[in-house]
């Protein structure tokens, strides 16, 4: 069987399982006698045993079906979770990951047995049950099926339709045979070989009834053997060939069926069994559709993990509707301007219909903004299990709090912004968080907490890691600044706080001073700040000695097309996003005020810096002043800025383009647009100016 | 170094270059840089960026950062006129306009009308120079496009 097409699903499928197996022995090891989350890892374990088998990954094989071992002896009560076991789980999980990682740049697993994990795991099964140890296999193949159906062919009922079925193929001088199949007891992929049986009769005959259904067979829902019914105009001894031909399958037999059923019996039931002839005939009947190997039959269950972006069905309608709606709307401009009515009604029908066209091309955008976005969970589900682990290491209490999981970002936001939230997270863990007893003194609970809060804000999402630990010391970043030379005594008593803890984020600035394992090695912030800027966002931090920090990143919804708002500075047009403008004041010059040589206005309670544009972008030539400015009050969280501009255009709708890689652009400016008359405008970034 | 030289050139000898005017003085491009010559359309400046980039213009949806030659090349700044022409140069998939006073002409130069010059580590802008050329009797100075558009690293 070639399984190279079916790569990219194993790899998808299992980074999921993985996640799953991580998610559920965290809860394990909390409540190591909870059997839901037993028999849900076991079932994980063994999708995966399976999938690695399929695709010939026998060390992932290997290592899998070890730990199904340990896991049958847990679920059958035969052995205990403890710490020591959890641990080296999480081992094993590590190892798969690898598996996965390698299989992922070259499709090859490499060639590392990771037999100690493999022993360890052998020593927890000899520890906990000397006796059945060597018998786990057998037990396990016990459990995993559904039911014993060990009947043979003889017991096949048939519904009314498949008894018709056969009449007439018995009418039509075909041959009917119920067959019994055995699969090898010690085959691993049982769902596989029966796939593959199935396979193989399909062009020498239609199999009209199975039984465990096809569903079923190819979920691994049943035992040894399974039961089918087959019309053929092959002789008996040619299909039975065709089934043992098949591997590990160990038996074929059954008989042929040659007296019709009698007609009676079947009217009878009929009415009756309507409905589940129904349902029947739609389980039956995928067989000849049904080609896709077992490996991708839980696909529609999964969670979105991967390369790839799997789409909701429902999105996809609703694009399918708007572009309906956009030929509709095509049509009508054809037909406004074919009308031979007068100016004014063709006028009035082409605006009617541009409105239109305008609402839908609207909608098409958000609706495939919509098929790019993905929730956040994907990347932030595998920070609990770095934090217990984080806990482990560092030898401190900590708790990892999240929301807003479902917080959707754009998916090219989302592959790059799981290392710096790692690093953040890894921060608040290590420097963070004092130890046990410092919290104690302080009267903080002796379990630190990290929270990871997401959510939307505008045009903008939200990532926030906080923790409840000791803060920033501004003393001791102050300190280390001026003895690695980043700032100079003069500069150190001028500084702001909030300038100082900015400092962390210039490169090589570490203020631990034992270099740990998990961060110190001043590689860190800048790194955060340098990622989080290149997706066009930012990041800030809030602290208070004593009390915790709180890192806030704040990305950009959209990467593609933006709504904003168009401005005329001098002759220059420029675009500032809509999202985050609040509002647009008309405001008397003397109205502005002056707080440390500052320009501020004072509007409905609040005072608010005033941002000169023209200054900024470095406008060339002389402004007067008029008697009236124009200012576009913009935020950035709870911070807020106007910004002068010297007039307004309107909304529009506009393309963000890179500038390209070649000029130097200041970060203020974060991309480009072509407007409709074909000049280029910029776009300006006003989280850089807040 | 003759002997050299041959061994270098392995498919063609010779090199085709467009050559434009500067100032006072010919320059030669390299033609497989070149992706198009457009006339000078409307520039949208941009602000705090390096001095000779005149801004950038729209190129069939593209948008294509504009530079001085003149500025970079320490010249008086650029007078358009109506034989001033962009010439879009395209490295590494990325597009970049270079605004020069005029196109003269292609001309193919064989190898043995194209003499390297020493790089003069005191000369701020040998790193935009290649060669020089030679083509009826007079000189062309042969433009080094990725030395002009690439920023050197201070």
């Amino acid at each position: 069987m070639d399984v190279s097409q079916y790569l990219e699903i194993f790899i998808d499928e299992s980074n999921e399982h993985l996640q799953s197996l991580n998610e559920q022995l965290l809860v394990l090891e909390k409540e190591p006698e909870n059997k839901d989350t037993i028999n849900e890892i076991f079932r994980a374990a063994h999708s995966l045993k399976g999938m690695a088998g399929t695709m010939g990954y026998k060390r992932m094989q290997n290592l899998t079906h070890n730990m199904e071992n340990v896991f049958a002896e847990i679920r059958n009560d035969k052995m205990k979770v403890t710490a020591n076991l959890v641990d080296v789980l999480f081992q094993c999980l590590d190892a798969l990951e690898s598996y996965v990682a390698n299989i992922q740049s070259s499709q090859d697993e490499g060639t590392y047995d990771n037999e100690p994990v493999i022993k360890e795991l052998d020593n927890f099964l000899n520890s906990g049950n000397s006796k059945t140890a060597p018998t786990v296999k057998a037990t396990s193949v016990a459990v995993e099926t559904a039911a014993s159906r060990e009947n043979g062919y003889n017991s096949i009922v048939l519904a009314d339709f498949e008894k018709h079925a056969v009449n007439e193929a018995l009418r039509r001088d075909m041959n009917v045979y119920k067959i019994q199949v055995t699969v090898d007891p010690n085959c691993i992929l049982k769902a596989a070989r029966a796939f593959l049986v199935f396979k193989n009769l399909e062009g020498h005959g239609e199999i009209i009834k199975s039984e465990p259904t096809v569903q079923d067979i190819e979920d691994e829902q049943f035992d040894l053997s399974f039961n089918i019914v087959i019309v053929s105009k092959e002789s008996f001894d040619g299909i039975t060939k065709i089934i043992k031909n098949v591997s590990e399958i160990g038996d074929a037999s059954g008989e042929a069926i040659t007296t019709p059923f009698p007609a009676e019996e079947i009217d009878a039931e009929e009415d009756n069994q309507n409905n589940s002839n129904q349902n029947n005939s739609n389980e039956t009947k995928p067989a000849a559709v049904n080609q896709k190997a077992p490996v991708v039959n839980n696909k529609s269950q999964a969670k979105t993990v991967g390369r790839s972006v799997r789409v909701d069905i429902e999105k996809l309608d609703v694009l399918m509707n708007l572009v309906s709606e956009l030929i509709i709307a095509k049509n009508g401009l054809v037909s406004a301007s074919n009308s031979e009515d007068d100016q004014n009604t063709t006028n009035q029908g082409f605006n009617e219909q541009i409105e239109y066209l305008e609402r839908v091309t609207t909608n098409l955008h958000e609706s495939v903004m919509k098929v790019r976005m993905m929730p956040i969970e994907s990347v932030v589900n595998k920070f609990p299990r770095m934090i217990r682990d984080l806990s482990k290491k560092l030898d401190k209490k900590m708790e990892l709090y999240m929301t807003g999981e479902d917080t959707e970002l754009d998916r090219t936001v989302i592959d790059e912004i799981g290392d710096p939230l790692m690093h953040l997270l890894r921060n608040s863990a290590d420097h963070g968080l004092e130890s046990g007893e410092v919290r104690q003194e302080r009267g903080k609970d002796e379990v630190g907490s990290i929270f990871l809060d997401a959510f939307q804000d505008g045009n903008n999402v939200v990532i926030e890691v906080r923790d409840d630990g000791n803060g920033i010391d501004i003393e001791r970043v102050k300190n280390k600044a001026l003895e690695k030379g980043v700032i100079t005594e003069e500069q150190a008593s001028m500084m702001p706080d909030k300038e100082i803890i900015d400092l962390l984020f210039r490169p090589s600035f570490s203020t631990t001073e034992k270099i740990s394992d998990v961060s110190g090695r001043g590689v860190g912030l800048d790194v955060v700040k340098s990622k989080i800027e290149a997706l066009g966002g930012d990041v800030e931090v809030k602290s208070k000695y004593g009390e915790g920090s709180t890192f806030t990143i704040r990305l950009p919804l959209t990467l593609a097309i933006i709504q904003a708002l168009m401005v005329k500075l001098g002759d220059e047009k420029y675009a500032i996003a809509l999202g985050s403008i609040q509002t647009i004041e008309d405001i008397p010059v003397s109205e502005i005020k002056h707080v440390h040589s500052k320009e501020v206005i004072h509007l409905r309670g609040n005072v608010i810096p005033l941002v000169r544009l023209s200054k900024v972008i470095e406008l060339p030539g002389i402004q007067e002043e008029p008697e009236n400015i124009t200012v576009v009050i913009v935020n950035k969280g709870d911070k807020q800025a106007g910004l002068v501009v010297d007039s307004l255009i309107g909304q529009l709708e506009i393309v963000i383009k890179s500038l390209g890689k070649y000029i130097n652009i200041n970060r203020m400016i974060s991309g480009a647009t072509i407007l409709g008359d074909g000049s280029v405008a910029l776009i300006i970034d006003v989280n850089t100016l807040v | 170094m003759d002997e050299l030289k041959l061994n270098s050139v392995e498919e063609s000898t010779s090199l085709q270059y467009i050559v434009v005017n500067i100032g006072n003085e010919q320059y030669g491009i390299n033609i497989k840089y070149i992706d198009n010559i457009v006339r000078i359309q409307r520039i949208t400046r941009v602000p705090k960026t390096q001095p000779y980039y005149k801004g950038v213009i729209n190129l069939r949806g593209e948008i294509i950062p504009v530079m001085s030659i003149r500025i970079k090349l320490g010249l008086e700044d650029d007078e358009f006129t109506d034989k001033s022409r962009i010439i879009i140069v395209k490295v590494d998939n990325a597009s970049i306009g270079i605004i020069v006073d005029q196109v003269k002409e292609v001309v193919t130069l064989d190898e043995d009308n194209i003499e390297n010059i020493a790089a003069d580590v005191n000369d701020e802008f040998s790193g935009y120079i290649n060669a020089i050329g030679k083509s009826k009797g007079e000189l062309i100075t042969l433009l080094d496009v990725i030395g002009i558009i690439v920023e050197k690293e201070n």
